[in-house]
């Protein structure tokens, strides 16, 4: 049987989720794998929301905005592709692969596109495998990253000033 | 914790019920933690279904509510409502998407069924730590932008103005009036299109309420519903419109040519003067001409000054520059049209290499009797043409270019067809893919055309050539096309072809679209809020649409649907108020170190910072609740209301439970 991934996504309302939405009513068929969370901007999507589905079992996560140039925020999706970067540098450190991260522009109007895109990242996840966390740096990366509530908020503050 | 919660699980008729287990899906969900009851419905959304939730509400079994049903873009609100009417917060309920993004797309029932008590849990999990958020209403500006001043914005504006709220009509042209009035008559009654949009022109030229503003265009767009800034920028005319008072003169006088004077008939189509000076017709609103500055031989070559000369109200003024000009406005209707698609694309129809080869737009001012051509149709020597080609679908229904039907072709075609036997002798060949003939009187108009000798070839026309292969096609167009009806491919020689050019969206529509927070599609129109229920307004708030900008429409349906977005916006300005989201973000001054990091990053200027007190603080009224500063705060002080951390760690650990 082959592996079959849970992925998280994060698509921005306007754009994204909106796009997924059109696949729904277009009837278009893709893998059930990706599970999503609407937020209102790709630009609201913390590296630490990431961190934080790896971390709680997902295998892989996608996050969905506008078009650049269509930002509904006007730019929110920039500042998103500058967060994925950094974080795609960051994530080896823990030993994950930066492929399980994912960051595509969907519009409204791509219903077959949003549907393509899931299919895609899909198969890649099931290239990878399973995400296998392992113990020792799971607590570094819940202290490091997740516990973001008081003093590990300075780590996340760089990744986001830079 | 000790919340509550009611889950309603939707059967959507069998929409969600045929690809989600509901059985399996409620019993998972009465094992979640802080869940009360749950219950299932055929339609969640209708009467009796929002009356299970009131119930339950009113009983004081349930304080918090997540519904499984739809995406929550078509039915939050109503939902929203629900909580509200008892007396439960409309932020303490979440809505969880097994339709549009789970029992919609997923083949297998076991995968959906998954899925749906993954996206519960998420629902549930998030619901927990929802908090409520206080109304926010702003005021609604009773004064409306309508951007295009063709048929569909003058219709809008009209019954705005009519109402008694002021409209601002910003057009891009010298005139009002849009292609409508390019055209002679219109199908399928025949009635002169001049003679019933004319007055509606002079009309909104006259209208107290109106503010007129042609060539000029929409430069900026700020604020939100009822609360927008429009900045417009009004083009250098070089005529003072306050002095003009269009005798023509200038233009009578003017050595300059726009239009190439050497050119054969079809080069010199126009509908006003073809001289530097112009009026693009001579209905136009305002009777204000406007210089051609690419054409003019004083900006040109420096000197000339003609117009000046004539002008006995000292009206011209070279000297101008364009300015801008700023508007506060309630809600904006976008009316901005079609283009017709550049058929020279389309190598193998010979628009642009071969003489009388012509597009519709072409032939509308050619048939225009207040056209070059004074409504005759001729072949670019002048002579009468004997035989004609009509090619339909040119540039739509075509894969290679746009795979919309632009709807009106099939009717002007006949409309076409029917004139060109009511003016000349000609032969008249119309090839066509399917007819479609769906309005009303338009099946009756195609019926009389088949009874008034015009022949009608069914196929997709492959070419259009000047090479003979015998004499008959000797100094002809030659169209080849499979006649499809009887299955043989066929030869027409035609001394003259009009190609049918479908619809497009109108030049900058996607740079009006941007500024205006709306989206277009991958056929290059506007977006409706949704394509049966919501078909005159978009997903940002204010923001309205009528007419081709929306898709390809003809002339009854536009203003149908230009009445609809000026009701719409009528509803908006007699209730004086909106709610809007309450879902902003907010500073902890005690956490903030003033870092200042997220003032730059707010696209709205929302953020400032306290010099005083030392910490940022935002302006609630300015904020959009984008999130941006909320993942940017190193400090993590700034709180996404609705979307906070802790929210969306419990809908992750939702999401990842099952």
């Amino acid at each position: 049987m082959t592996f079959e991934p849970t992925i998280v996504g994060f698509l921005c309302n306007w754009c994204s989720y909106t796009g997924a939405d059109l696949a729904g009513t277009s009837r278009v068929k893709y893998a059930a794998n990706v599970r999503s969370i609407r937020v209102m901007c790709s630009g609201r999507v913390e590296p630490t929301f990431v961190i934080k589905a790896l971390y709680e079992g997902a295998d892989g996560v996608l996050i969905a905005g506008c078009h650049p140039g269509d930002c509904h925020y006007q730019e929110g999706n920039y500042k998103a592709l500058r967060r994925y970067r950094l974080l795609r540098r960051v994530l080896p450190e823990y030993g994950i692969e930066p492929e399980r991260v994912r960051l595509e522009w969907v519009a409204a109007s791509e219903g077959e596109r949003f549907a393509k895109v899931v299919d895609d990242f899909t198969d890649q996840i099931r290239r990878l495998g399973p995400l296998d966390i392992k113990e020792s740096i799971a607590q570094s990366l819940i202290d490091d990253v997740v516990n973001h509530e008081e003093e590990a908020t300075k780590d996340i503050g760089d990744v986001n000033e830079a | 914790m000790s919340e509550r919660i009611g889950v309603y699980v939707c059967h959507c008729g069998t929409n969600i019920a045929g690809k989600v287990n509901i059985d399996e899906v409620v019993r998972f969900a009465e094992g979640l933690a802080g869940v009360e009851l749950v219950r299932d419905y055929k339609f969640m959304c209708s009467d009796p279904g929002q009356a299970m939730i009131q119930k339950d509400i009113e009983g004081d079994l349930i304080d918090r509510v997540v519904v499984a049903s739809c995406s929550p873009l078509m039915h939050e609100n109503t939902f929203r409502k629900v909580c509200e009417r008892c007396g439960v917060n409309p932020y303490l309920f979440t809505m969880a998407n097994i339709r549009e993004q789970c029992s919609w797309v997923h083949v297998d029932m076991g995968d959906s069924t998954a899925k749906a008590k993954a996206l519960i849990a998420a629902a549930v999990s998030r619901t927990k730590f929802l908090e409520p958020l206080p109304k926010r209403e702003v005021s609604i500006n009773p004064r409306t932008l309508v951007i295009g001043g063709g048929i569909a914005g003058i219709q809008a504006a009209l019954d705005l103005a009519e109402a008694g709220k002021e409209v601002v009509l910003v057009e891009r042209e010298p005139s009002i009036g849009g292609h409508m009035a390019k055209f002679d008559k219109t199908f399928p009654t025949l009635d002169c299109s001049a003679c019933i949009l004319t007055p509606r022109m002079v009309q909104v030229g006259q209208h107290p309420n109106i503010k007129l503003m042609t060539y000029a265009e929409l430069d900026e767009v700020n604020g939100y519903v009822g609360n927008f800034t429009v900045r417009v920028r009004n083009k250098a005319r070089y005529v003072d419109p306050e002095l003009c008072n269009g005798c023509g003169m200038c233009w009578e006088k003017c050595p300059g040519t726009r239009v190439p004077r050497k050119g054969n008939v079809h080069e010199k189509l126009s509908l006003g003067p073809t001289t530097s000076i112009y009026m693009p017709f001579m209905q136009a609103v305002p009777a204000v001409p406007v210089i051609d500055s690419g054409t003019c031989l004083y900006f040109q070559k420096g000197k000339c000054r003609v117009c000046e000369s004539v002008c006995e109200r000292t009206a011209i003024k070279y000297d101008m520059e364009d300015t801008f000009e700023e508007f506060e406005v309630g809600n904006i209707i976008i009316a901005t049209g079609f283009r017709t698609f550049d058929p020279r694309v389309i190598k193998r129809y010979g628009y642009g290499a071969l003489p009388n080869v012509m597009t519709s737009l072409d032939f509308e001012i050619m048939n225009c009797a207040a056209g070059s051509t004074s409504g005759a149709i001729l072949m670019a020597d002048g002579s009468e043409p004997k035989s004609i080609g009509i090619v339909h679908c040119v540039g739509s229904r075509d894969k290679h270019y746009n795979e919309h039907c632009s709807r009106v072709c099939c009717m002007y075609a006949l409309k076409y067809a029917h004139l060109i036997k009511e003016k000349t002798n000609a032969e008249v060949f119309d090839f066509y893919i399917d007819m479609r003939c769906f309005g009303k009187g338009y099946e009756e108009f195609y019926d009389r055309l088949l009874g008034e000798d015009v022949r009608f070839v069914r196929g997709k026309v492959a070419e259009v050539s000047n090479v003979p292969v015998n004499v008959v096609e000797e100094g002809k167009l030659v169209i080849s096309v499979e006649d499809t009806l009887v299955g043989v491919v066929r030869r027409v020689p035609v001394d003259m072809v009009v190609l049918c050019t479908g619809l497009e969206s109108s030049v900058g529509l996607a740079e009006v679209a941007t500024m205006c927070n709306v989206s277009v599609g991958k056929d290059g129109f506007i977006i409706e809020k949704h394509p049966k229920l919501g078909p005159v307004s978009t997903a940002t708030d204010g923001v309205f649409i009528a007419g081709a900008c929306q898709s390809p429409k003809d002339i009854p349906d536009t203003v149908a649907q230009a009445s609809a977005a000026s009701s719409a916006v009528l509803s908006m300005i007699t209730r004086g108020t909106i709610e809007i989201e309450s879902a902003t973000a907010e500073i902890n001054e005690k956490k903030c170190s003033g870092c200042r990091i997220c003032n730059n990053l707010c696209p709205y200027l929302a953020i400032t910072f306290d010099r005083e007190k030392g910490v940022s603080v935002i302006n609630e009224a300015l904020c959009k609740g984008c999130g941006t500063c909320v993942a940017a705060c190193p400090s993590n002080a700034i709180k996404a209301k609705h979307f906070a951390n802790e929210q969306i760690f419990a809908e992750i650990e939702g999401l990842l439970s099952v």
